[in-house]
């Protein structure tokens, strides 16, 4: 799953590519589809949000568990 | 008649302090005029009573002063100090009613020497790490713009997780925070703080580490300050923040870390971008989007045009295909925000070939057009122009 920092850099990308590079149209609206999926993906993700509080414990096996922690 | 000053030594029963009321007034002026002290002196005479508090007088070369020691804190300090120990103690002046006596009532004794071994030590660490490169400007990593987790090194019970929790809560709504608990002062902190550290580097996608305490006297803040938790946290392959203390304590994980941070609130600020600024900075995305997009259109339908007649209809119906794509994904892009705009209540004028009419100029009379507001069209007609 991308985060919204692997979304923000990668639509940096495609308006700079879009606004800079020598581009078939065909690259640019498929740029351009990636740009907007990701838009909605990072959007979604900022108001969909909600904290995850998590402890990590090392197991005698030396295993790590992670389980929710109340917050 | 005699001066008032003889009236006063004669007649003294009008203005008479009882000997309660003179030393109740002492300790109220001793009290308020001293803070908690260190005073540094030689212990003599410490006894423990069967009471478990100690009795003992402090002393230089000029003066001694009682001291006495509560239970409570006497069990902390665990045995008397033997004779001729020169201590630093920590106290308040009082005056013990019951006797009329001045008293320094303490709450912590320090042996000098024990002082002065651990401030050698801190000089000896502190120098190796140095010598080291660990303080070094170069190693110093950033933090990262956008963190997602943030793996958080301290005890769950303090207050440093729960100020943290509050401030990531503000300004990364959908943050992860991994939570190693270890304890942070006292016997076991040392090892707690060192395997902690090294579990983070096996806990993948974790952005950064922040490690912290709240503040406390410098010996609960010792555990940051040995050589072991400091080469731990130089070993995190994440960069690193220390929240060890407050503002006036400074431990050498805060030297070793990539950052320092004056507080656990502090820290959590450095750590996570503010989402409100990302979602202005989205919108600004989608609008150079949308804007480098229909650049782009543009300048492939002209090149089209210069391929020809042998590629034209060709070209054509490929151009037809793409308009169809074009108008599919500018219908989804009335789903970004520079359109959203409508919803609030603002509306778009257009002219029949879909010009979007942006001057008072274009409203000639009689002219027909749509108006384009959140939900549709409503057509419309410029009865008369204005002046």
């Amino acid at each position: 799953m991308s985060t919204v920092a692997d979304d923000l850099k990668r639509l940096e990308e495609i308006v700079r590519r879009l606004e800079g590079d020598d581009l078939e149209l065909d690259a640019a609206l498929a740029l351009f589809e990636e740009g907007v999926t990701r838009l909605r993906a990072a959007r979604e993700r900022l108001a969909s949000a909600e904290l995850q509080v998590q402890k990590v414990l090392e197991e005698a096996g030396g295993d790590l568990r992670v389980t929710k922690l109340d917050a | 008649m005699s001066s008032p000053l003889q009236m006063n030594l004669l007649s003294p029963a009008d203005d008479v302090w009882s000997v309660s009321d003179l030393v109740t007034t002492a300790r109220k002026v001793v009290e308020a005029e001293f803070p908690n002290i260190w005073v540094r002196g030689e212990v003599v005479g410490c006894k423990a009573w069967p009471s478990g508090h100690w009795y003992f007088n402090l002393r230089d070369a000029e003066s001694q002063i009682r001291c006495a020691m509560w239970k409570l804190n006497a069990q902390r300090a665990g045995k008397p100090p033997k004779d001729g120990t020169e201590v630093y103690a920590l106290g308040k002046p009082t005056v013990y009613e019951g006797k009329g006596e001045f008293q320094f009532v303490v709450a912590r004794m320090l042996p000098t020497a024990a002082v002065g071994a651990a401030q050698q030590e801190l000089e000896r660490v502190k120098a190796v790490l140095q010598q080291d490169g660990l303080f070094d400007p170069v190693r110093k990593r950033p933090i990262p713009v956008y963190a997602s987790t943030v793996a958080v090194v301290t005890s769950v019970a303090g207050a440093v997780l729960r100020d943290i929790i509050t401030v990531t809560r503000k300004r990364w709504p959908c943050a992860r925070l991994l939570v190693l608990d270890t304890r942070v002062q006292g016997d076991g902190a040392v090892d707690d703080l060192c395997r902690a550290l090294r579990l983070v580097n096996r806990l993948s996608a974790v952005d950064l580490c922040i490690v912290g305490r709240g503040g406390g006297d410098k010996e609960d803040l010792a555990a940051f300050n040995t050589e072991a938790v400091c080469r731990a946290l130089a070993g995190v392959r994440v960069p690193t923040i220390s929240a060890v203390g407050h503002e006036t304590d400074v431990s050498l994980t805060d030297l070793v870390a990539d950052h320092r941070a004056a507080t656990p609130s502090a820290a959590a600020e450095l750590a996570w971008s503010d989402s409100r600024a990302v979602v202005r900075q989205l919108d600004d995305l989608a609008a150079r989007l949308a804007g480098a997009l229909s650049g782009r259109a543009r300048l492939a339908g002209e090149r089209l045009e210069r391929t020809g007649d042998r590629l034209h209809s060709a070209a054509e119906s490929l151009l037809e295909r793409r308009r169809n794509r074009l108008a599919h994904l500018s219908s989804q892009l009335d789903a970004l925000s520079p359109l959203r705009v409508l919803v609030r209540g603002y509306a778009v004028p257009i002219d029949q070939s879909g010009r979007v009419l942006k001057a008072r100029a274009a409203f000639s009379a009689g002219l027909r057009f749509r108006l384009r507001v959140s939900d549709g069209e409503v057509p419309a007609r410029v009865e008369t122009q204005s002046e």
